[in-house]
């Protein structure tokens, strides 16, 4: 007899508070894919009910054949792995700094970063687009990755710290005393033991900037150049939304995200550094 | 191979002084052990020696090359951690070999030296396991494997059997003394059992509070020790101190008896009085110097422990053969040999003897 067997009510429980927030996490993305495959003309009519009476793909149709969406899609994702990509090279540098290396001005450091996430968006946008325009980078998609970076790497830098912080020294120290420099032990020992760290914040900051909408509004106004939550305003027309072609493009935009994580998640298990140390 | 010297060498973290004017030479090929109590800068030390930390006021010479600001691998010093640290991602042959793949070594020698140490230490079933896959002991030993992998000038062990059972560490101890006598490389050795520091050490130092007590060869520190910490670091069970008064000719213990100590021409400095279980004669009670009686009798087979109460000085522990008659309760009477007696002055220091 096992002393450990969990009791059965704890364990139903346990589950029904599980799918009780599963249902109310996952409903409004429930509610987009359904409204995605309900013809026009029963939007109205049958609005409320769980399941429409006949479903279609036209909207998905529409969507990816006669609109810009395409144009969209591939800006945002341009925009967003430029950003991921550049912020968590950064952040993993800065990161490494933070977590092994004392330095003069450290702490002011981390006090400015800390600071400069206290001040809400809407106060920066001004100066931001003056920058931007003085620059004469509206309407391109650098000046968003730029954006983004900046506004991301203070915080992806203390995640990657806290990744940083969780490998012990003393696997850096015996790589050097095995004949690395500090750089081949990084490469070597310690990048193998961060890749969780990277999946995560390259994830984090992948789905921030494909997310974005305030400065993508404010600094692109050219067509050509979108990124997706702008794209979707266009299906808001002075007379009139055009829901189901908004809800389709809504869940195509869902891919690339739930690709993302579907591929890092294998480096988001956690225990790889188990094992190194006593205890 | 390799001499080192240590030279007036300080530690300080901030305004923390962790280790004061540590001087020590190290023959080449000599086994030298640190021993102290946890906190006393032993791994500090080691780190120091190895490069991982630097050195705030002295120098650190190799074969009287300075080495102060040389990088860890240019050292060419070989480390065991307390921690073992080993790579998780690595299975147990590439840890073990990791220091060759480093320097390029032609894979076919590596892979023959792997397989000898994972041999050696008993590993040669579990080359292909991940570390988190290991116990305790064998991830000891992989770390042990991975630095007598390579030829270096030195090795440095931080309490590298601090994990094993009794038997393994038996063994391996004998290993790593093997070791020592195949390779005839120095070896600095870090531990807190009493037993490795003796039977490995061809001289040992005492660590105190940053301070270095006694240097000097296992012997030298039994029979003497240069003050009350060392006398009653070394040895086990710990040596019986009792404060006494100075005499002309001896020491007078507070209940009145003298010890007449003719070979010690200070004894009228003596502050304390020291002296090993082993080396307390028992006598029939009312005679000796002492009239203890039993509390604890620990019966360990070949030896037998006896922790007495002592009328007018306290607990006294007495060493004796493993079938002795005392039970706990009785009580009997205890000389002190005078040739064995060990004096300390007010502030510890050992009062010598005239050889
Ligand atoms: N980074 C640090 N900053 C300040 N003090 C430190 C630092 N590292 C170690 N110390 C102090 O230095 C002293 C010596 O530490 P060390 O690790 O060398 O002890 P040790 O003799 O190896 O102990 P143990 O037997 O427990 O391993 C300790 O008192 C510790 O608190
Ligand atoms: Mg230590």
């Amino acid at each position: 007899m096992s002393v450990t067997r969990s009791n059965p009510i704890l364990t139903v429980g346990k589950y029904l508070a599980l799918s009780g927030y599963l249902v109310f996490a996952l409903f409004p993305l429930y509610w987009l894919v359904k409204i995605a495959i309900t013809p026009d003309r029963l939007i109205f009519t049958e609005g409320t009910d769980l399941w429409p009476s006949s479903t279609t793909l036209d909207n998905f149709r529409t969507v990816i054949f006669q609109t810009d969406f395409m144009a969209f899609f591939g800006n945002s994702l341009y925009v967003s792995l430029g950003t991921a990509a550049v912020t968590t090279l950064i952040a993993a540098g800065a990161g490494y700094a933070f977590s092994r290396f004392d330095f003069g001005g450290k702490k002011v450091i981390v006090a400015i970063m800390l600071i400069t996430q206290m001040f809400p968006l809407l106060m920066i946008i001004a100066p931001i687009y003056k920058i931007v325009s003085s620059l004469g980078m509206l309407n391109s998609l650098t000046s968003l990755i730029v954006v983004y970076t900046a506004f991301n790497i203070p915080f992806a830098t203390f995640l990657m710290q806290s990744f940083f912080d969780a490998i012990p020294k003393d696997l850096e120290e015996a790589a050097m005393m095995d004949g690395c420099t500090r750089f081949q032990a990084l490469r070597k020992v310690i990048v193998p033991l961060t890749l969780p760290g990277l999946g995560a914040t390259l994830g984090f900051v992948f789905t921030a900037a494909w997310s974005e909408l305030l400065f993508a509004l404010m600094l692109i106004s050219d067509n050509a150049s979108m990124t997706f939550p702008v794209g979707l305003l266009t299906f808001v027309s002075r007379f009139s939304v055009d829901w189901g072609q908004m809800m389709a493009a809504g869940s195509l935009a869902l891919i690339p995200s739930c690709l993302f994580f579907i591929f890092i998640q294998r480096y988001l298990v956690q225990g790889l550094t188990s094992g190194a140390v006593k205890g | 191979m390799a001499r080192m010297e240590l030279r007036g060498v300080v530690k300080r973290y901030g305004t923390v002084e962790v280790l004061r004017d540590i001087n020590l030479d190290i023959a080449d090929g000599e086994f030298i052990v640190l021993v102290g109590p946890s906190g006393c800068g032993k791994s500090t030390l080691l780190r120091m020696i190895a490069g991982l930390e630097p050195i705030t006021e002295g120098d650190f010479l190799i074969d009287g090359a300075r080495m102060n600001d040389m990088r860890p691998r240019d050292r060419d010093i070989a480390m065991v951690f307390q921690s073992y640290a080993l790579y998780p991602h690595m299975d147990v042959a590439r840890n073990m070999g990791f220091s060759m793949e480093i320097r390029r070594d032609p894979v076919e020698e590596k892979q023959s030296r792997v397989a000898q140490a994972a041999e050696t230490l008993g590993l040669s079933a579990l080359t292909d396991r991940l570390p988190k896959a290991l116990s305790g002991g064998q991830r000891q030993r992989v770390a042990m494997g991975r630095a007598i992998i390579r030829d270096p000038k030195a090795f440095l062990f931080d309490e590298p059997l601090s994990n094993l059972d009794a038997a393994l560490r038996v063994e391996m101890r004998l290993e790593i003394a093997r070791m020592h006598h195949r390779l005839s490389a120095t070896m600095i050795y870090v531990t807190h059992d009493q037993v490795e520091a003796l039977t490995l050490a061809d001289r040992i130092v005492v660590l105190n509070d940053g301070d270095i007590q006694q240097i000097g060869s296992p012997m030298d520190l039994y029979e003497r020790p240069a003050n009350r910490f060392v006398a009653q670091f070394i040895g086990s069970p710990t040596m019986n101190v009792v404060p006494v008064e100075g005499r002309d000719n001896g020491v007078q213990l507070r209940n009145g008896a003298v010890v007449s100590l003719p070979n010690v021409p200070d004894a009228k400095e003596a502050a304390s009085l020291g002296v090993r279980p082993e080396h307390l004669e028992l006598v029939a009670d009312g005679q000796g110097d002492l009239v203890a009686s039993a509390d604890v009798v620990e019966r360990l087979g070949s030896d037998t422990n006896i922790y007495a109460q002592v009328e007018g000085v306290g607990e006294i522990v007495v060493r004796n053969h493993g079938n002795t008659l005392v039970r706990s309760g009785e009580r009997f009477g205890l000389r002190i040999p005078p040739e064995q007696a060990h004096v300390f002055s007010s502030d510890g220091t050992a009062i010598l003897r005239r050889s």
